[in-house]
């Protein structure tokens, strides 16, 4: 295929990305970015993740929504003149001149096996899963590499003193993208921890909710089987109809 | 709350906040009848238990050092009034924060590579003195303790136990390392009968609980086989790690040392609460291993 | 019998370097054994603080192979009493860095069954990681 083009249709082809279909001739602003050391030329207004497309490389794994939920693709990068090693998601993180960069999309984790029915709700659980939180040295550089701007080394020591209410709020939005865990010098997996603290918060801090529980004696009483039925009997096209006309919340 | 108490900035450590609740508790309840009232810093963290000790390690000052800036913080933000004094609890907290102190008062270098690491805080500018509670009640003489004591300790027998955080090293200690008696004059102003036991300041055994369980269980035996000796029914600890130590230990000293009598360990504010006739004084022993019940009960200083 | 001691620019680079991490001038102490004496771990230990002390002096890197470093509960009775102004808390704790930080713990924490660890205090892990881990 390749050897029927000309010279110039080549170096015409080789200038549009497949990926991100941007075409190198209508690009006014260009940047230049370093990828595991190799510089590329990139449009300016790309994100880490679509100028590295562009730039030719692909991604099978490491790579997700692209719209900054999954963690997926986690970059660590500095830029030229700064010594901050900064960090972010791809998917979400502008490319800017001079940028020197690679992916770090999975953070190596131990996670023990537990199961929270069989834990009591203090300290201890953290201790009995999690003891190298006792290393924390309070540096700081979880919170400071956290693309979620979560206040990660509070929700650590809250985890340390057993606060699992500031733990569960301070660690909600954790995507769980790892790289907190890769710059821990202590070797603590944050989110880990935070997941745990999470499930025991639900479990043992929360009020067990009324409509909850109501909800689930009105299913296994029945109440919806019929409805249920119905629904599994409806032709596809017509679900189609309902789907779109649904009742939907305000975004 | 009073509104002539004194209010200070107060750093729990994350033992008081579990393991060792009755400490802060029994402490908190007795500063607010002495007339201070004791405000937990907003947001703290661990303050690393253990002063670390090599010449070029600075990593391990930061955990200490950002503690001290939410003192500044709450200075700067009005919850405090130009008040400095950081008020500790633990022996622990108390030794690794006054050492980081002083380390960056005299030295102001490794003060600014620590300010600078920590470039999204506040510049720490080295204002705060981290106080053992012990010293704001020594200060107070032993007439404003004493006039408070509803329920007197008379005829208790206390052994105070001092360990080593509060006592050493020499520039922070809070008492002479030798023979010190601030626990002592505390327990005395309660009306207790202060027992000396020579072993008072020898070292439980600290974190080696985790690894060298066999030498704390001897040096717990030394300890608390001579405050029974000497007649002490309880002894007072003013440290949660020593007070597991001295407590949850003698279920392994008595198996060593089947003839080892069982003596209850309680801290200084517990004793402190129930001379003051205050609540949390006759609760919160239920954290003991050796239980003080029986003995309090039979001296009719808590109800039957 | 005589022996004869040799001391060569290994051993002395090993003293450097225990003075430097410690802060303290080694060669200072004269051998008179008030920290031994006043050691509360002493009876564990394999050389007593005033040996470590002597091995230290000598540059003999041998001595981080001792369990007294170890031992060390750090509890400042050694550097209270010492007569020669020496801070031996500190130079147990350089040389229990020196075998810290080429990533070799003296602990392994997964070791540790999970119900005692659930038992220890807080207070007590954390210390112990700091003294035990690098």
């Amino acid at each position: 295929m390749k050897s029927e083009m000309s010279i110039m249709e080549r170096i015409a082809e080789a200038a549009r990305s497949v990926t991100t279909g941007v075409d190198a001739g209508s690009v006014e602003h260009w940047v230049t970015i370093y990828v595991m050391g190799k510089g590329y030329r990139v449009p300016a207004d790309l994100t880490i993740l679509t100028a590295m497309e562009y730039a030719g490389y692909r991604f099978v794994r490491g790579v997700g929504c692209r719209q900054g939920f999954c963690g997926a693709c986690s970059t660590v990068y500095r830029k030229e003149g700064d010594y901050k090693l900064q960090t972010g998601m791809a998917c979400q993180t502008r490319v800017e001149d001079g940028m020197y960069m690679e992916q770090k999309p999975f953070a190596p984790a131990a996670k023990p096996a537990y199961n929270i029915a069989d834990e009591t709700f203090d300290a201890a659980v953290f201790l009995r899963f999690y003891p190298e939180v006792a290393r924390c040295v309070s540096c700081n550089t979880c919170t400071k590499s956290c693309p979620q701007d979560l206040e990660v080394m509070d929700y650590v020591q809250a985890a340390i003193k057993g606060d699992f209410e500031s733990l569960a709020e301070g660690s909600f939005d954790c995507i769980q993208c790892g790289l907190c865990a890769i710059r821990c010098p202590a070797e603590i997996v944050q989110y880990n921890v935070a997941q745990l603290g999470r499930r025991m918060f639900g479990r043992y801090g929360h009020p067990v909710p009324e409509h909850l529980t109501g909800r689930l004696e009105e299913i296994q009483a029945g109440k919806f089987d019929e409805e249920m039925d119905q629904l599994t009997r409806t032709p596809i096209e017509q679900l189609e109809v309902l789907y779109a006309g649904r009742e939907r919340e305000a975004d | 709350m009073n509104s002539n108490s004194v209010r200070l900035p107060y750093y729990p450590g994350c033992t008081l906040k579990t393991a060792a609740s009755s400490f802060e508790i029994s402490a908190l309840a007795s500063a607010e009848a002495l007339g201070m009232e004791l405000i937990e810093l907003p947001r703290w963290n661990c303050c690393g238990t253990v002063f670390s000790l090599t010449d070029d390690d600075l990593i391990h000052h930061i955990a200490p050092i950002r503690n001290l800036i939410r003192v500044q913080e709450m200075n700067r933000d009005g919850i405090l009034d130009n008040e400095n004094r950081l008020v500790t609890l633990c022996s622990m907290c108390f030794s690794t924060l006054k050492r980081a102190e002083l380390l960056v008062r005299e030295n102001p270098d490794k003060l600014k590579t620590i300010n600078d690491f920590m470039y999204l805080e506040d510049d720490y500018n080295g204002d705060v003195t981290v106080v053992h509670f012990l010293e704001l009640l020594r200060d107070m003489g032993r007439e404003a303790i004493s006039e408070k004591v509803k329920r007197p300790l008379t005829g208790l027998k206390v052994a105070p136990y001092y360990g080593c955080m509060m006592l050493r090293p020499k520039e922070v200690g809070i008492d002479d390392p030798e023979e010190p008696t601030i626990q002592g004059d505390l327990l005395s102003a309660l009306g207790a009968e202060v027992v000396y036991n020579p072993y008072m300041k020898l070292c439980c055994g600290s974190y080696q609980t985790m690894n060298e369980k066999d030498a704390v269980v001897r040096l717990v035996h030394d300890i608390l086989s001579h405050a029974r000796a000497d007649g002490a029914q309880v002894v007072a600890t003013s440290c949660p790690l020593c007070a597991f130590n001295l407590d949850k230990r003698q279920k392994e000293v008595k198996e060593t040392y089947p003839d080892f009598e069982e003596i209850p360990v309680l801290y200084f504010t517990q004793l402190m609460a129930l001379a003051f006739g205050l609540e949390p004084g006759f609760s919160g022993f239920d954290q003991n291993y050796v239980s003080v019940e029986p003995l309090f009960k039979d001296r009719q200083l808590i109800p039957e | 019998m005589t022996s004869r001691l040799v001391i060569s620019s290994e051993n002395e680079e090993f003293l450097a370097r225990v003075n430097e991490l410690s802060g303290q001038v080694i060669t200072l102490c004269d051998q008179c054994g008030t920290c031994s004496a006043s050691c509360p771990m002493v009876d564990e230990m394999d050389v007593t603080p005033s040996q470590m002390m002597r091995m230290v002096q000598l540059g003999q890197s041998e001595v981080l192979r001792t369990k007294a470093m170890w031992l060390c509960a750090s509890c400042f009775t050694c550097t209270v009493r010492c007569p020669r102004g020496l801070d031996l808390s500190r130079v147990a704790e350089a040389l229990r860095q020196t075998t810290l930080r080429q990533a070799a713990d003296h602990i392994n924490i997964n070791a540790i069954p999970r119900d005692e660890l659930a038992a220890l205090p807080q207070i007590a892990l954390v210390a112990g990681m700091r003294k035990f881990t690098g």
